[in-house]
């Protein structure tokens, strides 16, 4: 039997304490989509930048083809047949899709390069795969889609046999995620290796044959994706049954509490009208790009409308973060830890970042310090935060950790209306049941929330209705859409999304 | 291969370690000059230390050296740390003093104590509202303040210049353009007897422990930080981020107006161009060396001024050029900015 694609064995990880990959041991057979399945922290990245040279590990070897790989060497792993495609693209916007794939394959010093050649070798392989682009295409004007078959390509060009693909959905609408997985059978079929990594079940089980579950750096499960299941992986992944939040029915006491006319703001949003009801939890759907940036900051208060209005409970609200806190607007931002909070300041300092004027945090200008270290302990009790204690740098907690202090300052303020920006984005699942649940729990007290995500899964379980951004124009609000009604309609090719405004 | 692995916390031994490994580097680094110079380097190391800390009079002048040294320290200190970068404390510095000789100079007759403080009002407003152009500039408009602050050095220094060729010069002073004296009761009192140490480097040790706490414990200081720490994040809590960064450059800009001030009316006595060997731009040094702690700040300074006092010195004993000075305050920084650097990483071979 000839050797497998890929053998780990042995791999093992620490950094200080954790110990990130524990005797990892695993291998790829040619033809093979393998699925690398976990949450968030359980060491799925770790492993593949091991596999990649990124970092070396403590522990174990790695073979491709039978032949032992060089440790901490991308150059190496590059040479060996080793391509990755990362979740957040590595290509430079304002260059072709021949110059991103030729990017690093030349050398520096060769005075011409050979372009003629390149590209008919980009074309062969495009056609051989059937990753049909245009290879004089500027990556700004491609789709979200296409840029990720550029990816690809990139790797293919370069000899890739094993192709590792990190999150390849994530950005993708449902129907682009059917054409990546009919892409990924053409390449298999070619006799291509690929490891599959995610934390969405639907679709390892779709696209896979054998499926690796790894819970806290450590392999606990390896399946035949024909003899699992959706529930069996679920718990296996998380080492405990996860139960979806419980969600009231419709409570909405009727009423407009948050209400958004003809909203025009930055360069992306054109045109937003909607309102939330007390106790309704609004989400707004959308591949990412569309303009929900530009919604998310308008309604946070950073950005000043171009045209349009935001009011809460009647009342307009002027442009300003510090209007919109006094307003009660409970901000969760979609980049926390660059934005959300300040990573070199303490815990307790970014627990009453928001309210810090206020009189109990700062008299006749000087602070009071410890009435803020107070109510730090208090949100980091009540809201469950891991932390060192209220001194440590808001940089040193986990992101899930860091998103429930966020989500914590401004709930304990008991705020009327919630804008929240992808909330969840990369938390662990016990993370995320515990934000739903507590946005949930802001629904019943009779908080309008507005929930932007790009993750279908949380707006079908969450919200009481959806609207889709498109082209930076949101569409009318349903609270019945099937799956692929909103895929074309996050697609722009719904005519509900014409139709009606 | 070496590898850098960051730490998520620096241990106190490391921390107290770094400094005085870098100063050690540096001494090492510069011995080479020294041979070069060809003189002994044990032996000129002595002078230097002697030159420098080695007697009253070296200290006082030391001291003397270092109170300019604070002040503008002070001043980039505070616009770094709102990642506001003031380059032109020496043009801010001219201006505040050019302000005290017009206060001080004998033109407005006022009982002194109303004339004193009248006198530190004027430097400081002058160097601060010289520095709000550049601020303004900044946050309306987006104008790289690098660019600005640095340039208008120059056209403070020409200003000053027309002022002491024109109407502000000494009509006695048989043609150097230079202005007229401070008037004796509003100099600065003299804290070492026979020396040229002056009640402004209380003055600035003050400033510099006010500034400490107005950072630590006042609102306005968590503002500073948040807005420097990350200012997208500070916007998004609701800190008007230009409103800090205007306050901010009035401070700085104060800071080393007083620098001018403390220089014209504690030790030189009257204004001239060549009163400042360049104690704005040493400031960013200094700034930078004391890692932008106001009370790092005064340390830093007492270094720099130990160095180039202490090389002075050296310079007429043995034949080593005063340029040394320059060099090893130049290789400290660079040591201290990589060593403080390390300190945060653990180096892994592997």
């Amino acid at each position: 039997m000839e050797a497998p694609a890929l053998q780990l064995s042995g791999i093992t990880k620490r950094f200080g304490a954790l110990v990130a990959n524990d005797d990892i041991s695993l291998d790829l057979g040619a033809g093979e989509v393998l699925a690398l399945l976990g949450e968030n922290g359980a060491g799925k990245s770790t492993l593949v930048s091991i596999l990649f040279g990124h970092y070396v590990a403590d522990a174990g070897a790695i073979q491709v083809f039978g032949q032992p790989l060089p440790p901490g060497n991308p150059k190496a792993a590059l040479a060996a047949g080793i391509g990755m495609v990362h979740q957040h693209f590595t290509l430079a916007d304002n260059l072709s899709v021949l110059d991103n794939v030729l990017i690093g394959t030349e050398p520096l010093w060769r005075p011409l390069s050979y372009r003629r050649e390149a590209r008919a070798k980009l074309l062969r392989t495009s056609q051989q795969f059937g990753l049909t682009v245009n290879p004089d295409a500027r990556i700004a004007d491609l789709s979200v889609g296409e840029r990720q078959r550029v990816e690809i390509l990139k790797a293919l060009y370069r000899g890739a046999r094993i192709l590792i693909l990190d999150e390849p959905t994530a950005v993708l609408t449902p129907q682009e995620v059917e054409a990546l997985f009919a892409t990924l059978k053409t390449l298999v079929a070619d006799g291509l290796s690929i490891i599959f990594i995610s934390h969405k079940l639907d679709e390892v089980l779709a696209v896979s044959q054998r499926v690796a579950v790894l819970r806290q750096g450590k392999l606990v499960a390896m399946r035949e994706a024909g003899a699992t299941s959706k529930a069996e992986l679920a718990q296996l992944m998380v080492g405990r049954r996860v139960d979806a939040p419980v969600r009231l029915a419709n409570i909405s006491q009727g009423g407009a509490r948050l209400s958004v006319t003809g909203l025009a703001a930055g360069e992306k949003l054109k045109d937003a009208t909607f309102e939330v009801g007390r106790g309704e939890i609004f989400g707004i759907a959308g591949v990412s790009g569309n303009g929900q940036a530009q919604l998310a900051d308008a309604l946070c208060g950073l950005l000043a409308p171009m045209r349009g209005e935001i009011r809460l409970d009647g009342r307009p609200l002027a442009p300003s973060p510090r209007t919109f806190i006094g307003a009660g607007v409970a901000r969760v931002p979609e980049d926390r830890g660059t934005v959300g909070v300040i990573g070199d300041l303490a815990i307790w300092e970014n627990a009453i970042s928001e309210n810090y004027r206020d009189a109990q945090y700062s008299r006749y200008g000087w602070r009071q310090r410890a009435a803020a270290k107070e109510q730090a302990k208090r949100i980091i009790e009540q809201f469950d935060v891991r932390c060192s204690g209220p001194d440590a740098p808001a940089r040193s907690m986990s992101g899930g950790n860091i998103q429930k202090l966020i989500l914590g300052r401004a709930l304990v303020r008991e705020p009327v209306a919630i804008v929240a920006n992808q909330p969840t984005w990369g938390l662990d699942v016990g993370a995320v049941s515990y934000i739903h649940s507590q946005i949930l729990a802001a629904r019943s007290r009779g908080a309008a929330v507005v929930l932007i995500s790009e993750d279908l899964d949380e707006l079908f379980a969450i919200a009481d209705r959806i609207a889709v951004m498109f082209h930076g124009t949101l569409s009318a609000a349903r609270s019945d859409w099937t799956i692929a009604q909103i895929g074309l309609a996050m697609a722009g090719t719904n005519e509900a999304v014409h139709a009606s405004a | 291969m070496p590898r850098l692995e960051s730490r998520t916390r620096v241990p106190l031994a490391i921390a107290i370690i770094a400094p005085i490994a870098a100063v050690a580097f540096t001494l090492i680094a510069c011995a080479g000059l020294i041979i070069w110079a060809g003189a002994p380097v044990g032996h000129a190391y002595v002078l230097l230390f002697d030159g420098a800390f080695g007697s009253r009079f070296a200290i006082a002048e030391t001291l003397t050296r270092a109170t300019p040294l604070i002040l503008t320290g002070l001043a980039a200190a505070v616009a770094f740390r709102a990642h506001f970068y003031n380059i032109g404390a020496e043009g801010q510095l001219y201006l505040g003093a050019l302000a005290a000789v017009a206060v001080g100079g004998g033109a407005i007759s006022a009982p002194p104590a109303l004339l004193f403080p009248l006198m530190m009002i004027a430097g400081a407003v002058a160097g601060g509202l010289f520095l709000l152009v550049p601020a303004l500039a900044k946050t309306r408009l987006g104008v790289d303040e690098v660019v600005t602050t640095l340039l208008l050095n120059f056209i403070a220094l020409l200003f000053v210049s027309m002022m002491l060729d024109g109407p502000m010069k000494d009509p006695l002073s048989m043609g150097w353009p230079q202005s007229v004296g401070i008037v004796p009761e509003l100099t600065f009192g003299k804290l070492i007897e026979r020396s040229r140490v002056h009640s402004g480097l209380i003055i600035a040790i003050v400033l510099a422990v006010v500034l400490w706490v107005v950072n630590a414990r006042t609102t306005f200081g968590y503002e500073m930080r948040a807005v420097g720490a990350n200012a997208r994040a500070a916007r998004f809590a609701g800190v008007s981020v230009n409103s800090v960064m205007l306050k901010t450059a009035l401070l700085s800009g104060a800071l080393a107006g007083l620098a001018g001030v403390g220089e014209v009316a504690g030790r030189a006595g009257y204004l001239t161009l060549d009163m400042s060997p360049g104690y704005g731009y040493s400031g960013i040094v200094i700034a930078m060396l004391a890692g932008l702690n106001p009370l790092g700040v005064v340390l830093a300074a007492v270094f720099v001024a130990g160095i180039i006092v202490g090389a002075d010195s050296m310079s007429r004993a043995i034949a080593v050029p005063t340029y040394l000075a320059d060099v090893i305050v130049a290789v400290s920084l660079l040591s201290m900015l990589v060593a403080t650097m390390l300190a945060r990483y653990r180096v892994r071979w592997s």
